[in-house]
């Protein structure tokens, strides 16, 4: 295909811990991106409102640079339907999302916008910290941790018309199947 | 293999058999878009469809209820770009006069037992209360229903709840509710469609169906579908002019990843402590907290039935001074109820603040927001921090709401 995107991602984790360095789980979109902002449409504005509403974690749009990657446990995104919750960190130049699951509604607002996300049951077991790096490749459904070593859980394969839309840039983008 | 009710239903949709895993592309009985995302889908829809039509006017909607009227201009402006596209395209608008969404399209007979509907409302599979596949999306998915009626999806797996024994006396359904969001958690059904059954779930009326089907959402569920019985399918088929929709059974050799049986044998009222709908108590274990406030209503809990339910235990007794109650009716067909059964008048006495149908307490600042150090007593579905101001919020049947609105702490109906 033309305009083939990148299927090999190398990036900086952010690994959403509390402060004891427990999951936070059940991160819900208010957290993620609270409704009080929620009249803002811009993605450019959206980021700095990124975690605004997530104990320890509202610092995050000063921490996070391009090419970053979050990793979050589990049912993150749970909430509502509001794309600013992916969209905010699209804003922050964030290039994948992996986690040990999402919400239904957040999984699809994600993949149909084309920003990759992983889903890696175990991977708050590992011993990520924020800081390291890792690699996704998209093609074989692989995670690998980068030159600080250790071994990552399998994640699950991404679907074709995960990665047909991915490859297209959106949903908008792919025709509708039979 | 024989099938669950989700893969019958999506399999009807998708023209062929499917299976938990797959994904397939769907056919979408109704396409919707409330206030809240709704400006974001015209916006989605005019940028990559330019002088495009709608796939089909007759099944697309705009429901407005989140902030409705609109109480700040950012909404106004969204509200006033839905309109327009709809003027533009042909289509309907339940404005902000209708109500809640997801309950006006039960009530307009749009909804049908087998139907698939998505819309911007991430509680839109309480439509699983008649027996539909109702799915919330975000804007750019239903800008994608709107143009061509169809999307993919990933057909979840299945799960069975059964419910067992027979609630106590002071069990409304919410406490029913509650009990299976003890057991579940707030993951215990991720990612799957949940089959509701057991005579417990039989029993329930419709406005009992919409209060469990309504908090799937809150145990990470894709869907909670019910079987509707005669007398849902009754009022399916009179509020469409005759259409029943249709319902089919899972199959004796379904494959379902998890069944489980929740004992609801002499069931107690219950709350959800502030912070998580899962964090599941009996109402006597915190009872005798002080409260502030307490609203009424909600997709969860804004039915005449539950507004009869409240107004019961308030006859002839008024609220204590210094708390607050609101109520918000889930539809002006309900509000219309309300003011014909005496309802509002018991309410009104009773020193209640009435407000309009709508989604009232839930959205954001429509009805007020809860102060640091306010504790509220609410029947909607949702008390993560923050959701409804910096107070606390605990989650309770609006028996229970009205009893402790009274008490001016958290109490039962039955221990008034």
């Amino acid at each position: 295909m033309d305009n083939k995107k990148p299927t090999l991602l190398d990036g900086r984790v952010h690994v959403v811990r509390d402060a004891s360095g427990r999951s936070i789980d059940n991160i819900d979109t208010d957290m993620i991106f609270h409704n009080a902002h929620l009249a803002i449409t811009e993605v450019e504005k959206m980021g700095e409102h990124t975690f605004g509403n997530l104990e320890g974690w509202e610092d995050f749009p000063e921490k996070a640079g391009p090419g970053d990657i979050v990793v979050v446990g589990e049912n993150f995104g749970c909430g509502s339907s509001r794309q600013q919750a992916v969209d905010c960190f699209r804003a922050l130049g964030v290039t994948a999302i992996v986690g040990e699951s999402f919400g239904a509604i957040y999984l699809r607002n994600a993949i149909n916008s084309g920003m990759p996300i992983v889903q890696v049951p175990g991977i708050m077991a590992s011993d990520l910290k924020s800081g390291d790096t890792i690699r996704i490749d998209l093609e074989k459904s692989l995670i690998t941790a980068g030159r600080e070593g250790g071994t990552l859980p399998e994640c699950r394969p991404f679907s074709k018309v995960q990665l047909d839309i991915y490859n297209a840039g959106s949903l908008f983008r792919v025709q509708p199947g039979t | 293999m024989g099938n669950t009710v989700i893969e019958k239903i999506l399999g009807a949709h998708a023209g062929r058999e499917v299976t938990a895993g797959e994904i397939v592309w769907i056919e979408l009985d109704v396409r919707s878009a409330r206030d809240f995302g709704g400006a974001n889908v015209v916006k989605n829809f005019e940028r990559e469809y330019p002088g495009e039509a709608v796939h089909d006017r007759a099944a697309t909607f705009f429901t407005f209820d989140c902030n409705a009227p609109a109480n700040t201009i950012p909404y106004a402006n969204n509200q006033q770009i839905c309109r327009d596209f709809a003027v533009a395209q042909k289509v309907r608008v339940y404005d902000v006069d209708a109500g809640i969404g997801s309950h006006v399209l039960i009530e307009q007979g749009l909804c049908l037992p087998g139907t698939t509907v998505v819309g911007t409302d991430s509680h839109m599979n309480i439509l699983g209360a008649v027996g539909a596949f109702g799915q919330g999306m975000g804007d750019q998915d239903i800008a994608y229903a709107f143009r061509w009626g169809r999307t993919w999806f990933e057909v979840p797996p299945s799960m069975k709840v059964r419910l067992v024994g027979r609630p106590g006396p002071n069990a409304a359904p919410k406490d029913l509710t509650l009990a299976v969001l003890r057991r579940l958690g707030s993951k215990g059904a991720l990612g799957r469609a949940v089959e509701f059954c057991g005579e417990a779930v039989d029993a329930l009326d419709l406005s009992g169906r919409i209060t469990l089907a309504s908090m799937a959402t809150e145990m990470g569920a894709i869907v909670g579908l019910i079987k509707p019985d005669e007398k849902v399918s009754a009022f399916c088929s009179t509020r469409s002019g005759g259409r029943a929709g249709v319902f089919h059974d899972a199959d004796p050799d379904a494959v379902y990843v998890e069944e489980i049986e929740i004992d609801v044998e002499g069931l107690e009222p219950l709350v959800a402590h502030p912070g998580s709908p899962s964090d599941v108590r009996p109402v006597a274990e915190e009872a005798g907290r002080a409260i502030d406030s307490v609203f009424i209503g909600s997709c969860t809990n804004g039915r005449i039935e539950d507004f009869r339910a409240a107004a019961s235990v308030l006859k002839g007794r008024t609220i204590k001074e210094g708390v607050m109650m609101r109520l918000a009716p889930a539809t002006r067909e309900v509000y219309g109820r309300m003011l014909e059964e005496g309802v509002l008048d018991t309410f009104f006495k009773a020193g209640a603040v009435i407000s309009h149908q709508g989604c009232g307490g839930c959205a954001s600042g429509q009805l007020g927001m809860t102060g640091k150090g306010e504790v509220q007593v609410s029947t909607s579905n949702r008390n993560f921090t923050g959701k409804q101001g910096d107070g606390e919020t605990y989650l309770a049947s609006p028996e229970t709401a009205a009893a402790s609105a009274v008490a001016g702490r958290l109490t039962a109906a039955c221990d008034l």
